[in-house]
């Protein structure tokens, strides 16, 4: 009797010591499973998956020899220019032309120029699917209830895991290098185009209604144009982000400035690693610049300096 | 009579999350704080049966809380009823469907707000513009029809102005001139001048005044100051905890306060602002004293039969006929602190 409650007793402590867990063998054929699986996946719509993201591919490529193929005054001048027009400040584009000397000077040129190209096609992407799905989720507290637990995940979710499975899918190369830095970089656009709408002044949207205006009246005519700080302010965040994740792009084949720094980790070079991880910022700080103060431009209404 | 415009009819609102189950409830009798109480819903309006007149001046009157901004709503439907109807030149706004109702908030009825609601990022050209761009008028025509109300409420070579550079009265001047913009019969004003300081408040109340003497819209103005309702008000509905307590033109509530509440309110009104000679006159064909058109104020004719020290006075018609008289003690006793039985008997 007291021999029987003993072994119950050490029974229930190994019960409590131990996690019931799942056999070895049940896991390992469970982990083969989803490999297996996966694998069949990729190889039967790899190739399918792979011819959707071509244009991509194809934009991407085209505007990195665009810029590669320009004579390096005519893209001095650009991005001058395009400095200028978006903050309207000398000081802003005299910086950033110096900036770009320097980074040809110590022979960067030719990485920045992808590096540009991929920032640009990541920050259009995020953008362009981004915002509506930002829109979308103001639209709905169903949607929003969704997609933000996705976001999270998206942002905290460790990258090689990610990367992984999209590696499986389309190999090494620039479009899973894309999609790498979308993933990243997209959820600030996400949440700061629904936070931006959801923010638009109650009273103004209930004056649209009271004229009659339609959905697509109010989107265009009130909601986004009243949320474009915060739509801003997203577009400057997915920008630095996108950035960030120029290294990690470049271990799964994006050139760029990522490469140098790589082979500098790799190999202890400490001057390559440096110049090119200050190329880095330095296309961080102008971007961020340029784009915060084009914002600001845009709210200059709100303003109330020059009362009559 | 002048004819109908709008007929409010059984409007009640409840607002929660079940307000038709509220319904027979409410029906019964139960109290606004019983069904807060026991059934979490809020008793918005109660049976409101109002009737407003075309191109007239109807105030909506009462404190915070009352109800009359959700009133309001529901002459355009920005609010849905829980039961009741909203009937505005013989068509049931209530039953209109999504199309017809945007058709009528474009052509038919414009809203004025109380915190202007004015569109930050237009310029005022394009704020009063914007209920002709929604109506899908084009661009050019549209700054040219909104140019003239632009002039018309005195704002002309503001322009290119955005709303934030312009001091509170200008911008419900803009939303004024935004709401005129569209042609619309019926004007919604809710409590559209609340938010300006008292000057700019009269400044804007004759602005009003002098436009409805031009256009006759059939305008619902919402406000919760009683002087800006007997002056601007052809007919004033008072509202109070979600129901209408007393609805009549400015004399008739003067004079007649339908309870103890109203009475309360009035009391420190100025009489004789407000109060017209030919609310106060008998019927006569001959009269003797100075003579007054019916509707002059009962403080300038006091004035007149002081200074001419008479014991009464003629009220004459617009071509001078004389079709009534009052005596110089009914005169002072309107003046006096309403006494309402007494009140009662002299009127009418």
């Amino acid at each position: 009797m007291g021999s029987r409650l003993f072994s119950m007793g050490v029974k229930m402590l190994d019960f409590f010591g131990d996690f019931p867990d799942m056999s070895r063998r049940d896991l390992r054929d469970f982990k083969l499973a989803i490999d297996g699986a996966f694998r069949d996946f990729s190889r039967t719509n790899g190739e399918a998956i792979e011819a959707f993201f071509d244009p991509l591919l194809w934009f991407l490529i085209k505007l990195e020899k665009l810029l590669l193929a320009m004579p390096w005054p005519v893209i001095l001048v650009i991005v001058a220019g395009l400095c200028f027009l978006g903050s309207r400040s000398w000081k802003l584009s005299i910086g950033a032309v110096l900036s770009f000397m320097l980074i040809g000077y110590f022979g960067m040129w030719e990485d920045t120029m992808s590096t540009i190209a991929l920032i640009s096609v990541a920050t259009l992407l995020c953008v362009a699917i981004g915002m509506p799905l930002g829109i979308w989720m103001a639209k709905s507290d169903r949607v929003q209830s969704i997609i933000t637990p996705v976001l999270d995940v998206m942002q905290t979710i460790p990258i090689f895991v990610y990367l992984l499975p999209v590696l499986m899918l389309l190999g090494i190369g620039k479009v899973p290098g894309l999609i790498a830095v979308c993933v990243y970089a997209m959820p600030p656009m996400v949440r700061l185009t629904n936070l931006g709408i959801r923010l638009v002044d109650k009273d103004v949207l209930e004056a649209a209604n009271a004229f009659g205006a339609d959905s697509k009246q109010k989107l265009f005519g009130v909601q986004i144009p009243l949320a474009l700080p915060n739509i801003f302010a997203g577009i400057n965040q997915t920008i630095m982000m996108a950035l960030a994740m120029v290294v990690i792009a470049s271990m799964i084949g994006v050139r760029g400035l990522g490469i140098p720094v790589l082979q500098a980790i790799q190999n202890q070079y400490l001057a390559l690693g440096l110049m090119n991880g200050l190329a880095i910022v330095g296309l961080a700080i102008i971007f961020d610049r340029v784009s915060q103060r084009y914002g600001k431009r845009l709210q200059q209404h709100r303003g109330g300096h020059d009362h009559d | 009579m002048t004819d109908i415009k709008i007929k409010i009819e059984n409007l009640f609102k409840v607002f929660g999350n079940r307000p038709h189950e509220m319904m027979s409830l409410v029906r019964d009798g139960v109290s606004k704080q019983a069904l807060l109480d026991d059934h979490k819903h809020v008793l918005g309006l109660t049976d409101i049966n109002i009737s407003i007149p075309a191109k007239r001046i109807h105030v909506i009157m009462g404190l915070s809380g009352s109800g009359k901004s959700t009133l309001i709503r529901h002459i355009n439907r920005l609010i849905e009823p829980t039961d009741g109807r909203v009937v505005v030149d013989g068509e049931d706004v209530m039953a209109m469907s999504e199309l017809e109702l945007k058709e009528f908030r474009r052509f038919k009825a414009s809203m004025v707000f109380q915190k202007f609601a004015l569109l930050p990022h237009r310029t005022v050209a394009q704020n009063v513009a914007y209920g002709l761009s929604i109506q899908g008028v084009d661009e050019g025509e549209a700054f040219e029809r909104s140019q003239r109300w632009l002039e018309r409420v005195g704002l002309a070579g503001f322009e290119k102005h955005f709303p934030a550079q312009l001091s509170g009265g200008m911008q419900q001047r803009v939303g004024l001139a935004r709401a005129l913009a569209t042609d619309a019969e019926i004007l919604l004003m809710d409590e559209a001048f609340s938010a300006l300081d008292p000057l700019i408040r009269n400044d804007m109340q004759n602005i009003l005044l002098d436009l409805q003497q031009e256009l006759h819209k059939t305008i619902v103005f919402i406000t919760h100051d009683l002087d800006e309702a007997l002056r601007i008000g052809d007919q004033i509905s008072i509202l109070r905890d979600g129901a209408v307590i007393q609805d009549g033109d400015p004399q008739d509530i003067i004079m007649n306060p339908a309870d103890d509440y109203i009475a309360d309110f009035i009391k420190d009104i100025n009489r004789g602002r407000v109060i017209k000679v030919s609310t106060l006159m008998t019927k006569a064909s001959r009269a003797s004293g100075p003579k007054f058109e019916e509707s002059a104020l009962l403080e300038d004719a006091l004035k007149v039969m002081n200074e001419q020290n008479s014991d009464s006075a003629a009220i004459v018609d617009s071509k001078g006929k004389v079709v009534g008289k009052i005596s110089l003690k009914d005169a002072i006793r309107a003046m006096a602190r309403p006494d309402r039985e007494a009140a009662g008997t002299r009127y009418k």
